[in-house]
């Protein structure tokens, strides 16, 4: 009994440890005093939505609004080609020969362990190598590059659960190996596309290090946008806790969706016997 | 048999994956509408062959005929032919209609029309959505489960998948029919009636059956003929009748029901010896062979001691529902017998034997053959990768080896036998098998075991693929890791070229 009230507390504390600074964000985001002190907040009425106001109407507004607009642009299109591309590259993987499987699994591990400084750097040497102005384009590579191999690892799992023979099912009853990808290999992996379209999705709208490096120095992404100031004015403007408040927001929802989407595939196998 | 009753043959097909052959040298027929199937143990080609014909694999030499026309290089899907996995492989993002619609989707078939000219032309079309209702109704109906169509797949029980499965296939009308181990992940219960079912649909559809499982009574149940393989080897082609009643070698013999297999001698005509005792026997010999005997426990008369043909003591007695099952120790020799009469045991007993119960096939393994051995520089023999110390002086009768490591003959001719390849032979006996794979001089795995009356004939398979056959007293187990040790100076060798050839100077 003891030790279950100690894993219990062990839990809380560890979960407020993790969460107080941002549930303290949100909360501030609410909250429009320069600085933060928490006697503010027993001071009446000091709960408002200025910050929120002025975050997009203040003399940075019209930056932020674009910055929003140019992170989901570059979010959505690098995830949607890093998963066409990663899922032709994991069908690929998954029926080649077992010793090239592995090598092929092992490669495309490599860069998820690299630090992302690296893939940064010798991108941008790539770029000014091959002598391409950094533009959007160059922008898209460097996300793909950063996203591809998070798309592979969500889709190698679900082909490996396939049942072996069900592609040659299809070819038996008469499919082509082309009508056999689109109609059988593709719906059955789709629920680890989906997951490996959502993670490249959350990991391209946080993205600093790689948007830095490869991006043209007029497209302002979130990330970007928030360094610039911080490291501008030394001291944090408030509107920032607003826009931060905003992101975690966004997360929380993607993350819900991930989570809802994966248990009902779950619920699914229960079922089966 | 008149060609045209073949539906398929598969001519000297070999298959091999990485260097290894899978598939060795496998020909057959199948006639129209017949039941065949393939009976072996995991690993002996049997699924391969399956795929072969289905086309998931393309044979590394031979040919496969469907109906006289070469098939060997088409893909699956141009095959009118239709596969029953073993897991089912059912899409499982599809419910049951979709799943048995799948293929009927897929087909265009050739009819006939009249144009506006009144000109009689061939044309193909797809199947209307009309047409396929009706054929996925029908199917639904062959495998009993009307009404399932809108039910989605993972909400059906194993068995049920399976009849899907088997709808899914023979809805497409294939011209035959393979199922590769179908019931091989149901209960035993639901596999009973679904062999039942599956023979009454072969029946019914009029379809030819090719069926692969590793369960004899399966095999002997359903087949009209059964091959059985082993090592991608076919060890007999018969229905079931010839395969038990008259196995083709004892690895047959053991592997298809229970058997009582001795090493024998015959001793005159149509007379052997095993157990001590000269039996009457129907097959015909030549004199002083040496063969191997099998009798079926059920074939055995036991009788009270002294009134059979050779004595023994009941050593134990197992109730099994129909029948007894005895074990006798007859001298050294264990004997299996299976009797509805109620004996005591620990007492004397006799055994006697009909002569048309005593099935006597050729010897397989006699002594153990390697053609490929030969001489290294420190007059070693090399077997298998594996250095011998051999008595070389056996090669020249009255030879010796001098101080330099040359042969000398007696007349003082000097022989380098260096490289020099032999014929390396030792006897089943002379082996020794180990428990472990370093204390011997070649690991290896034991890949079959056949219990002959009072020893073992276990087949030891090496890295470098070499089998060793050896006779042995102990027990082993199948896939057993151990080694083997030979004494050098009981392998018998013999010069594959002249012996002048390797004189020196």
């Amino acid at each position: 009994m003891v030790k279950k009230i100690f894993a219990k507390v062990f839990i809380y504390f560890m979960l407020l440890l993790m969460y107080a600074p941002i549930i303290l964000l949100i909360i501030f985001s609410f909250v429009d005093f320069d600085y933060i002190d928490f006697r503010q907040l027993f001071n009446g009425d000091v709960i408002n939505l200025n910050l929120y106001k002025e975050l997009f109407t203040g003399e940075d507004g019209e930056v932020v609004v674009q910055a929003f607009k140019n992170t989901l642009l570059i979010a959505i299109v690098s995830a949607i080609v890093s998963t066409i591309l990663g899922t032709f590259a994991a069908i690929g993987m998954f029926y080649s020969k077992k010793r090239m499987r592995k090598l092929y699994e092992l490669g495309g591990q490599i860069p998820i362990l690299n630090p992302e400084i690296i893939t940064a750097l010798s991108l941008t040497i790539l770029f000014v190598f091959v002598g391409i102005q950094f533009n959007f384009f160059t922008l898209l590579i460097g996300h793909v590059v950063l996203t591809i191999p998070f798309v592979v690892l969500s889709i190698l799992p679900k082909l490996k659960q396939m049942d072996n023979n069900i592609y040659e099912a299809a070819l038996d009853l008469g499919a082509k190996p082309s009508k056999a990808l689109r109609s059988i290999i593709i719906p059955q992996i789709l629920p680890g596309i989906l997951s490996g379209f959502i993670l490249a999705v959350t990991l391209s709208l946080d993205d600093y290090i790689i948007t830095a490096f490869t991006r043209n120095n007029s497209f302002v992404t979130l990330s970007t946008y928030v360094y610039g100031v911080t490291s501008k004015r030394g001291a944090i403007p408030p509107t920032l806790r607003a826009l931060t408040a905003i992101i975690v927001v966004v997360t929380l929802i993607v993350l819900l969706v991930i989570n809802f989407t994966s248990g009902k595939k779950d619920n699914k196998r229960g079922k089966r016997i | 048999m008149t060609k045209k009753n073949k539906i398929i043959e598969l001519k000297n097909i070999c298959k091999e994956f990485d260097g290894t052959l899978a598939v060795d040298n496998f020909n057959l027929y199948v006639r129209k509408g017949e039941f065949v199937t393939f009976l072996g143990p995991s690993g002996c080609g049997k699924t391969t062959t399956l795929r072969l014909i289905a086309g998931f694999e393309m044979p590394t030499s031979g040919v496969i005929l469907l109906n006289g026309e070469d098939i060997s290089k088409l893909p699956p899907y141009e095959r009118p032919v239709n596969t029953v996995f073993q897991r089912y492989a059912l899409f499982t993002h599809m419910d049951v209609y979709d799943n048995i619609a799948f293929g009927l989707k897929l087909k265009k078939i050739k009819e006939t029309y009249v144009d506006k000219k009144g000109v009689e032309k061939e044309r193909y079309r797809k199947y209307t959505n009309e047409e396929i209702d009706e054929k996925v109704k029908k199917a639904l109906k062959i495998v009993d489960l009307e009404e399932f169509e809108w039910r989605d797949v993972s909400t059906l029980s194993g068995g049920q998948q399976q009849r899907i499965a088997i709808a899914r296939a023979i809805v497409n009308e294939p011209q035959i029919l393979l199922l590769d181990e179908p019931l091989g992940a149901l209960d035993l219960k639901m596999r009973k009636e679904m062999q039942e079912e599956l023979k009454a649909m072969h029946k019914k559809l009029g379809i030819t059956f090719i069926y692969v499982t590793h369960d004899q009574e399966e095999a002997l149940a359903m087949s009209d003929t059964i091959v059985v393989m082993k090592d991608g080897v076919i060890q007999q082609i018969g229905t079931p009748e010839d395969i038990y009643n008259e196995p083709a070698n004892a690895f047959v013999a053991d592997f298809i029901g229970e058997s009582n297999i001795y090493s024998a001698t015959m001793v005159g005509d149509k007379l052997v010896r095993f157990l001590n005792h000269n039996f009457v026997c129907v097959d015909e010999f030549e004199n002083n062979k040496k063969v191997d005997v099998v009798i079926r426990p059920e074939d055995i008369v036991l009788g009270d001691a002294g009134c059979g043909m050779v004595d023994g003591k009941l050593v134990s007695k197992t109730f099994k529902g129909v029948h007894y099952e005895y074990i006798m120790m007859v001298g050294r020799n264990e004997v299996v017998i299976q009797t509805t009469d109620n004996f005591e045991i620990n007492r004397v007993a006799s055994i006697s034997i009909d002569p048309f119960n005593i099935h006597i096939m050729e010897k397989e393994f006699t002594v153990n053959r390697y053609v490929d051995a030969w001489i290294d520089k420190n007059n070693n023999v090399v077997i298998s990768e594996e250095p011998f110390e051999c008595d070389i002086t056996q090669l020249i009768p009255g030879s010796h080896i001098d101080d330099e490591g040359y042969l000398v003959d007696s007349l003082g001719v000097r022989y380098d036998l260096t490289d020099a390849d032999v014929i390396a032979e030792i006897d089943l006996k002379d082996i020794e098998v180990i428990d472990n794979s370093e204390d011997g001089t070649i690991a290896g795995e034991i890949v079959s075991i056949i219990y002959k009356g009072d020893h073992y004939q276990i087949i030891v398979r090496t890295e470098e693929d070499e089998d060793f056959v050896i006779d042995t007293e102990y027990t082993w187990n199948e896939f057993d890791k151990v080694s083997i040790k030979v004494d050098p100076k009981k392998i018998k060798l013999t010069l594959k070229a002249e012996v002048k050839e390797y004189v020196k100077d």
